[in-house]
């Protein structure tokens, strides 16, 4: 049931980005250049997002269990640390560079763009550097590595 | 700043938001789980037994989309103007940064402001600030 709930989440989170413009990186980059021809529409896309999420994640914050019985599992860690702003703005400059974050990247592969492979590659190879480090760290430490959602 | 009221798309935006909302609050509410993109690729590189199950039906999902998106509309062609240096540097960037940062555009930007997060409201400003940066200096002061 979860993997059938996972796959029409996904799905709809795809149409949601094809229609909004993010799955363009054209679009976004326009989004970013606040500089130069200021497109808004990305700030939309927020608020629509929001605007939908915020009633959802109230309801889900009461709740031990979701709908169809699975555990909630909504993120525990409240410290804003070197980690997550450093982390943020790595994800940033590489956001600026080439206009993709991680669901418009998967998005464009399924529409078959070369140039969305190599991006999907090199996002991959990221996350297994970043793995490899961790656990390089985990063992110096010897203690287990820290995994937030 | 001008703004490029040529490219500006209000209502495609807000709806688009709104199926991007709706899809996370499905996720939370039928999973019990956050719709993190990088969360959920993440993990996939480290795996457990149970959980590698609708880790990869979500990602099929998103890459499905596309296909879907046709039946309603016609497919439009996203604009990639990187190449292929700046696509690999871009996509080691993301892909260390939302892992070290504990989350992306949709786990913290979507996500945590709905949950009203302070941790991924500091989140979503590094990484729109950092973006923001990134482009004035691409573009307006390198010039490419």
């Amino acid at each position: 049931m979860q993997i059938l709930t996972s796959l029409l989440a996904g799905l709809v989170f795809g149409l949601g980005l094809i229609l909004s413009g993010m799955a363009d990186p054209a679009k976004v980059l326009g989004f970013l250049d606040l500089a130069g021809a200021w497109d808004p529409s990305l700030a939309l896309v927020m608020a629509g997002a929001i605007a939908v999420g915020l009633p959802a994640f109230a309801l889900a914050r009461r709740r031990a269990v979701s709908l169809i019985g699975a555990p909630m599992r909504l993120p525990k860690a409240r410290q804003v640390d070197r980690r997550l702003v450093g982390g943020s703005l790595l994800f940033g400059i590489g956001w600026g560079i080439a206009g993709f974050c991680p669901g418009p990247a998967l998005v464009a592969l399924g529409m078959g763009l070369a140039p969305a492979l190599v991006f999907v590659a090199a996002m991959l190879a990221g996350m297994g550097l970043f793995e490899a480090i961790e656990r390089r760290r985990a063992r110096e430490r010897t203690r287990p590595p820290l995994r937030s959602p | 700043m001008t703004i490029d009221w040529q490219h500006f798309t209000p209502w495609s935006a807000l709806a688009g938001g709104a199926l991007i909302g709706l899809a996370a609050a499905m996720f939370v509410l039928l999973n019990g789980r956050i719709a993190g993109i990088s969360g959920v690729l993440g993990g996939l590189l480290n795996p457990t037994r149970d959980d590698i199950g609708w880790r990869v039906a979500f990602v099929a999902g998103l890459v499905a989309a596309p296909l879907a998106y046709r039946l309603f509309d016609t497919l439009p062609v996203p604009r990639i103007d990187a190449g292929t240096g700046a696509l690999v540097l871009a996509g080691l960037l993301v892909g260390v940064g939302t892992r070290y940062g504990a989350g992306c555009t949709s786990g913290h930007g979507v996500c945590g402001l709905s949950r009203l997060s302070p941790r991924s409201l500091v989140a979503t400003l590094a990484f729109m600030g950092a973006g923001f940066a990134t482009v004035f200096v691409a573009r307006h002061v390198v010039g490419v």
